[in-house]
């Protein structure tokens, strides 16, 4: 049967370059690869865990591969038959045992880890941790300096060494901030902010990346996270600063509108930026302006299609809201309440 | 006038994609092949009695599965396509619209209009069988419950061509799935879709949870009931406590999107992370809802093919109950990474790593089940034992991901994706396929060709480690789910087109699959024994198929394997079991209300979809005056005579 020949060569070809790709991928998976206190420990972690999971894994495998050839019906097969034989305490108790015993390790240790890997946690660091602002935008990410006055779009230049306060929200659907050679994720929301430290060990460029799905640019959200030593940290923001392209208000609404975006560095921030954007949606009654406005123009094309013909587009009642507008933030308010997680 | 027709007509139907107008093309030509072959070979009467109208539980059985793998086709095709585009960087393929509309319909369609629907259809053609009953406890509503589903997954199905899909993830995670993120029609599609069917499944979950308690067989004690049917109990608690929760939160978010509420918007005084929550108190037993009755279907085909009693049967009932309960516990470890601090994330973790105690333990059960026995390797068991290595890496990986703080580095990675689809794929689906193969004669009297079988077996699981394994690694490299493309500077293109050759190769797995239908139908061999694989429940102690009655006699039980000892006393020269007297046997009888009413269901969620109260109004009117039909129906039953049941009987057995 030809098929059949050209299929098992197929086959037999992708089982080995599987094979090959999955031993030698492993030199390159970022993960395993931490260039920072938090990845180092959650890649022990993983290490941890892939070898008490082996324990009982390899047993399994080796035991289903023999079971299976020794006790297939077969003339001439000699092997013991026993029809009737169903149960056995002693067996049980061994493997109800070994995987509770097992458990038990892995709970001990995942909560001595859960507790020290603790996204907001404070790195414990001679140096005083720098604070950056993350905004998740449709579909881009702010970074904000507010001790040094500055901000970043799509990539982040951070001092080597030291430990990085990121504090996340969103201006839009929710995302979550991911720097895998730094260390875990944290998801950004819109109305909230959390807390993650991270900490780079040496200088060089790690990928960074929107690990929750936003919609259609989704896939445009990678920056890269820079590290660099105190010096160059120093002077590439005195170069910020002087590059003289101001971050106003007004600009922020216009980053803030659905689309890809170049990397831009802004010289200047207007203050509590950061902070408004967490209230206008968690005291807003009502959408917010900038929500409706960007209801409006995220169903562009299709909103623009539907009206054409005198249809309103089907459901889409932003317009109704926009009566609201006047009404945000009014009333006063406790930023710390807001937030998911303390530093501590 | 003639312009508003046009500018309503194309904001109707999704235009602007060849995929779409192939589609169209398609969808058209096959609805008018099947009108013109009812027409031509006049089977109108035929379907409408014989099927769309019918209560008897093997029927609905049978069209759920029909109806279930034309949804693997479709949720299949939606993967190929995803996978296409992922094979190179920067490929055009698919549009990032069109990527997030497919990647969403094939969750949806997998594990919803897929899985569920092929699972009560084993359901329906295997529990009134095992426990000796003659039909479903409310066979009227078992109707109604296929039928909701159908029209639910067929309104979902329709919205590629009309008004537009969904494509905010197959889980619909707000904002993204609020007016402000998806301002079309696809996410309310995907609201009464879902909500159609998912109220179908809920009744089923209450239908053979009364079944199974109320109408086994005599004698069949509770240490008695066999391991399928106990698995399908365990998965009925789950679904009964689930479903509402799913019902509730697509109303809220339907709320949100019709009356402009704020349930799950940041505005307003909402809450998106609440739906998050809400939604995986669903989503997580769901997950176990599907896995437990391939569970029960593993033990039965083990127990079958090692000619050896089920081992550890109590800790076995055991484990799949507490199973089902301790899956309402886990579900915040799909959202560790939301930073809601150590003390929750530890709680979720612990209760994730607890579960996979008991689902460890079952393995164990099952090897030393064929352990001295004497195994026969026919496709079914081909199923089992393939499932076992893939299920335990998959649930290795599985304890990694409930590893909270290392959870932080796989989260919404294609490391998490891996893991899924191993434990979806290879306990879930390999599962079913191995019920299907399993039970395929008591359904229609005769098997499916071995050989080929073994090829769809073989290309499948294949297929499964060049598609997942690489998808492992990629994940670890950073590669997060739902990219639509990526760059050539990641390094990811290798892996990814690994994935994508064991993706088309699983497809290949499927062809096989349906060549083994259609070869099998075309050349088959008929069983007469009603027991071609020598196996041990009551099911197999009747005709294949089964009479429309399933048991001429109440079977009378008095052993855990019935049928099996039943067989062990014959050939010991012992005198069988004595059987009583044929009495006249009373049988429900069919109604074409179900049928009706889904449509009027249908058509209330197309109203809903599209906000036209003009077509939802008459379709709930539709609702209630069906339910109120019904209501006053009292002629529904009647009784087979005896001496029809001796010539059925005589007909059934006539080979014998």
């Amino acid at each position: 049967m030809k098929i059949a020949n050209m299929l098992r060569g197929f086959t037999a070809l992708g089982v080995v370059a599987g094979i090959f790709t999955l031993t030698t991928g492993c030199e390159s998976m970022i993960v395993f690869d931490p260039k920072g206190p938090i990845g180092a420990q959650q890649r022990d972690l993983i290490n941890f865990t892939i070898l008490l999971c082996l324990i009982i894994l390899v047993p399994v495998l080796l035991l289903t591969a023999w079971i299976v050839w020794r006790f297939r019906d077969k003339k001439n097969n000699n092997a013991p038959y026993q029809p009737i034989w169903s149960h056995s305490t002693k067996l049980e108790i061994i493997w109800w045992g070994i995987p509770i015993l097992v458990i038990l390790v892995l709970a001990i240790a995942t909560a001595r880890y859960t507790y020290a890997l603790d996204p907001a946690k404070p790195l414990e660091s001679e140096k005083k941790p720098v604070t950056i602002q993350v905004t998740s935008l449709n579909w881009k990410w702010l970074f904000q300096y507010p001790e040094q006055g500055i901000a970043t779009v799509n990539y982040l230049v951070i001092p080597e060494r030291t430990p990085i306060k990121f504090e996340l929200t969103s201006d839009g659907p929710m995302n979550s901030f991911w720097v895998p050679q730094l260390g875990g994720m944290i998801y950004t929301m819109s109305g909230m902010s959390t807390t993650l430290y991270l900490q780079a060990d040496e200088p060089g460029n790690y990928m960074g990346t929107g690990a929750n799905f936003t919609g259609r640019e989704f896939a445009k959200m990678g920056f890269t996270a820079k590290a660099v030593t105190q010096a160059d940290f120093d002077k590439w923001v005195t170069e910020a600063k002087g590059s003289g392209n101001a971050l106003t208000d007004e600009g922020y609404q216009k980053l803030a509108l659905p689309g890809i975006s170049d990397r831009i560095t802004y010289a200047s921030i207007p203050s509590g930026l950061f902070e408004k954007i967490v209230h206008e949606y968690s005291m807003s009654r009502g959408a917010p302006p900038g929500i409706t406005r960007k209801a409006q123009t995220l169903s562009g094309e299709k909103a623009a299609e539907h009206t054409e013909g005198g249809q309103l587009p089907p459901g889409n009642n932003a317009q109704k809201d926009v009566h609201d507008m006047g009404n945000s933030g009014q009333s006063n308010h406790h930023m710390d309440g807001m937030h998911m997680n303390h530093g501590k | 006038m003639i312009d508003q027709i046009k500018d309503f007509a194309s904001w109707f139907f999704v235009t602007g994609d060849p995929l779409i107008y192939g589609a169209d093309v398609a969808i058209v030509l096959t609805m008018a092949a099947i009108v013109i072959v009812l027409t031509y070979f006049k089977k109108w009467g035929w379907l409408w009695r014989e099927w769309l109208t019918t209560v008897d539980h093997k029927r609905v059985g049978i069209m759920y599965i029909i109806a279930s793998l034309l949804m693997l086709f479709r949720g299949g095709v939606d993967a190929l396509m995803m996978r296409t585009q992922l094979a190179f960087p920067d490929m055009k393929f698919l549009s990032p619209e069109h990527y997030n509309e497919v990647f969403t319909t094939h969750g949806v369609i997998m594990i919803l209009f897929m899985a569920m629907p092929l699972m009560f259809g084993l359901f329906n053609i295997a529990v009134p069988l095992q426990i000796g009953a003659r039909d479903v406890a409310f066979p009227f509503l078992n109707s109604l419950s296929f039928w909701l589903f159908f029209f639910g997954a067929m309104l979902f199905n329709m919205s590629f061509v009309i008004g537009g899909s969904a494509n905010a993830g197959w889980l619909s995670y707000p904002p993204l799935s609020e007016l402000t993120g998806s301002p079309g029609v696809g996410e309310d599609f995907y609201i009464w879709g879902v909500q159609i069917s998912g109220i179908g499944s809920l009744m089923t979950g209450i239908n053979f949870i009364v079944t199974i308690v109320k109408m086994r067989a005599p004698g069949m004690t509770w240490s008695k009931v066999p391991m399928f049917t106990w698995s399908v109990l365990s998965s009925c608690i789950a679904i009964i406590v689930a479903f509402p929760v799913l019902t509730v939160t697509l109303a809220l978010l339907f709320l949100d999107r019709f009356l402009g509420a704020h349930f799950f918007t940041m505005d307003g005084g909402g809450n998106a992370m609440m739906y998050v929550n809400l939604i995986w108190m669903w989503g997580h037993p769901e997950v176990y809802i599907v896995v437990l009755p391939a569970f029960g279907i593993f033990s039965e085909i083990v127990a079958t093919f090692s000619k050896k009693r089920l081992f550890g049967y109590g800790s076995m009932v055991f484990a799949m109950i507490s199973i089902s309960l301790m899956a309402y516990f886990t579900w915040l470890h799909h959202f560790f990474t939301m930073g809601s601090g150590a003390d929750v994330n530890l709680f979720f973790a612990i209760t994730t790593m607890i579960i996979a105690i008991p689902t460890g333990v079952k393995i164990f059960n099952w090897l030393f089940t064929m352990y001295r026995g004497r195994i026969t390797i026919t496709t079914p068991m081909l199923w089992t034992i393939g499932f076992i290595p893939c299920f335990v890496i998959g649930g290795m990986t599985g304890v990694m991901l409930s590893v909270a703080p290392a959870d932080f580095q796989f989260h919404n990675s294609y490391f998490l994706i891996a893991h899924f689809h191993q434990v979806l794929i290879g306990g879930v689906a390999f599962g079913y396929f191995a019920g299907l193969s399993y039970w395929w004669p008591k359904m229609f009297g005769f098997k499916l060709n071995e050989t080929i079988g073994k090829w769809a077996f073989w290309t499948w699981n294949i297929g499964f480690y060049v598609c997942f394994m690489p998808q492992y690694v990629v994940g670890l490299d950073g590669m997060t789910r739902r990219v639509s493309s990526y760059g050539w500077d990641t390094g990811w293109w290798a892996l990814n087109f690994i994935s994508t050759i064991g993706g088309f190769l699983m497809g290949l797995g499927f062809l096989f699959q349906v060549w083994q239908i259609a070869h099998s139908i075309k050349f088959m061999e008929k069983d007469t024994t009603g027991d071609p694989w020598g196996a041990r429940t009551l099911e197999w102690s009747i005709p294949s198929p089964a009479p429309m009655y399933n048991f001429a006699m109440t079977p009378i039980v008095t052993d855990r394997d019935d049928w099996w000892e039943e067989k062990e006393r014959i050939a010991a020269g012992k005198a069988p079991k004595a059987k009583p007297e044929l009495e006249p046997i009373h049988m429900p009888k069919n109604s074409p209300l179900p049928f009706i009413q889904s449509i009027c269901w249908f058509i209330v969620g197309f109203g809903l979809v599209f906000h036209w109260l003009w077509i939802a109004i008459p379709g709930f009117i539709g609702v209630a005056a069906t339910m109120l039909a019904h209501s006053f129906n009292y002629d529904t039953d009647y009784y087979i005579p005896v001496d029809e049941i001796k010539r059925m009987e005589a007909e059934a057995r006539g080979g014998v």
